[in-house]
């Protein structure tokens, strides 16, 4: 027992040492990088909508006017999903929806719906996925032109019956070897594009204060 | 020498990917294109050397009872301070290869290069042993991948534009355009299947590398029976 004591001390000392040289390390470059960081991702974010909205069309700062609503049925979530809103001199212009296609091959996938004020679409793109590499990734825009599709579709255009994909007798292509895919990201835009013509009111509700 | 050794054993006698079969996870899960690897291994590289440097440091100060918690604790702390600066100050580079650095948290051979080489050898071996270690398993991912690639896309070199800006676009192959793809290669079985074929493809090198040296070098590592 006198023979161990000296070591436990030894031991136990050192490795407090070193968890405090660890939290040391991570707090310090926690806290010099942090600001950083966040402008790092609102200018990620920033590029991603000015490639749903020109710029040009709007005046405000559409990364900090966001609303979080929450609606199971049409969002596919039930957490509160982000919508940012685009406005010029007030007026509202679009509102980038994020929405959630719940039904993919595999897992959810994650798209950001840019709606005009007047609820034709200025464009879809996809966030993130797990779906098959080589056969449902095609729903990325670096990879093929099929998002490009949705621009300027509308809740009547088409009619209901066409928002499905080829195979259901709709207009939307499907892939090759990959119909799941497409079907699930067709369905969650027109249930997107059903949320924004119920809520449009609410989603453009000027914030009262920060 | 010493150095000349350090180098050889990393890249390519004890390769991290074919030969000691560490790091699986992270082998087989990002493997599935020449980009994808070589961005995984040079961020698993990156750490790496900092850990093996960081360790081999204060290495009189670990006692010898705690020490692989001790080795944990440098290395998560390394990793997280890595992904930050990085995030902070190489955006655009973290945007390719941030998703890979958590994962790296699960590569043993991080650990497992403290702990074997790191915890009794000098800063300069140590820093070099973590760089030839990381380069050999970059070897690896790269040739990995390149071949899943080939067989699953019939690419190589694609989306290197995310790597090497502008000018990676030019890097990349396609051929013919005909080729609808071998879905099995990018799946994960077909990382064990490719896998198996380059550690087989390596050992086949080395065997023909042993029949081709004099007979007396081969009696030499030849193990003497026991009396």
């Amino acid at each position: 027992m006198q023979a161990l004591k000296p070591t436990l001390w030894r031991t136990t000392s050192r490795l407090t040492l070193f968890a405090f040289v660890g939290a040391i390390l991570i707090v310090g470059s926690y806290h010099s990088t942090r600001q950083q960081i966040v402008h790092n991702e609102k200018m990620t974010l920033l590029q991603t909508l000015n490639g749903l909205i020109p710029p040009s069309s709007y005046d405000n700062d559409l990364v900090n006017d966001s609303i979080e609503m929450e609606n199971r049925a049409f969002l596919g979530s039930a957490k509160p999903m982000t919508i940012y809103r685009a406005r010029k001199q007030k007026q509202a212009v679009a509102a980038i929806i994020n929405s959630i296609a719940p039904d993919g091959y595999s897992g959810n996938i994650y798209l950001v719906v840019a709606v005009n004020y007047d609820g034709t679409l200025a464009g879809v793109r996809v966030l993130s996925h797990q779906e098959t590499p080589g056969l449902g990734d095609y729903v990325e825009e670096r990879r093929s032109k099929w998002i490009l599709g949705f621009n300027q579709r509308a809740l009547n255009n088409p009619e209901e019956a066409g928002w499905k994909v080829k195979r259901d007798g709709g207009v939307f292509d499907q892939f090759t070897g990959a119909t799941i895919t497409p079907r699930a990201v067709v369905k969650a835009v027109y249930k997107t594009l059903l949320f924004y013509q119920q809520y449009r009111d609410a989603i453009f509700v000027e914030q009262v204060s920060h | 020498m010493r150095y000349q050794q350090i180098i050889y054993d990393g890249l390519w006698r004890n390769n991290t990917g074919f030969v000691q079969l560490l790091g699986l996870c992270p082998l087989l899960a990002v493997s599935s294109s020449v980009i994808n690897g070589l961005g995984m291994g040079l961020a698993t590289t990156l750490v790496l050397a900092s850990c093996n440097l960081a360790v081999s440091s204060v290495r009189h100060w670990i006692p010898n009872e705690v020490r692989i918690p001790i080795f944990v604790l440098l290395i998560a702390a390394i990793v997280t301070a890595i992904e930050l600066l990085m995030k902070a100050f190489y955006y655009d580079l973290y945007m390719v290869l941030g998703i890979f650095i958590p994962l790296i948290v699960t590569n043993c051979a991080v650990i497992g290069r403290a702990e074997a080489f790191a915890s009794k050898n000098v800063p300069l071996a140590s820093l070099l042993d973590g760089i030839m270690v990381g380069l050999g398993f970059t070897l690896a991912l790269v040739l990995l991948g390149g071949m899943r690639e080939l067989l699953g896309h019939g690419t190589l070199f694609a989306q290197a534009e995310l790597m090497f800006g502008q000018l990676g676009k030019s890097f990349s192959l396609s051929f013919g355009d005909n080729y609808k793809g071998f879905l099995l290669a990018i799946l994960p079985p077909g990382a064990f299947f490719c896998l198996g074929l380059l550690i087989a493809g390596k050992n086949w090198l080395d065997a023909r590398a042993t029949v081709s040296q004099p007979l007396y070098f081969k009696e030499a590592v030849t193990t003497p029976p026991s009396s």
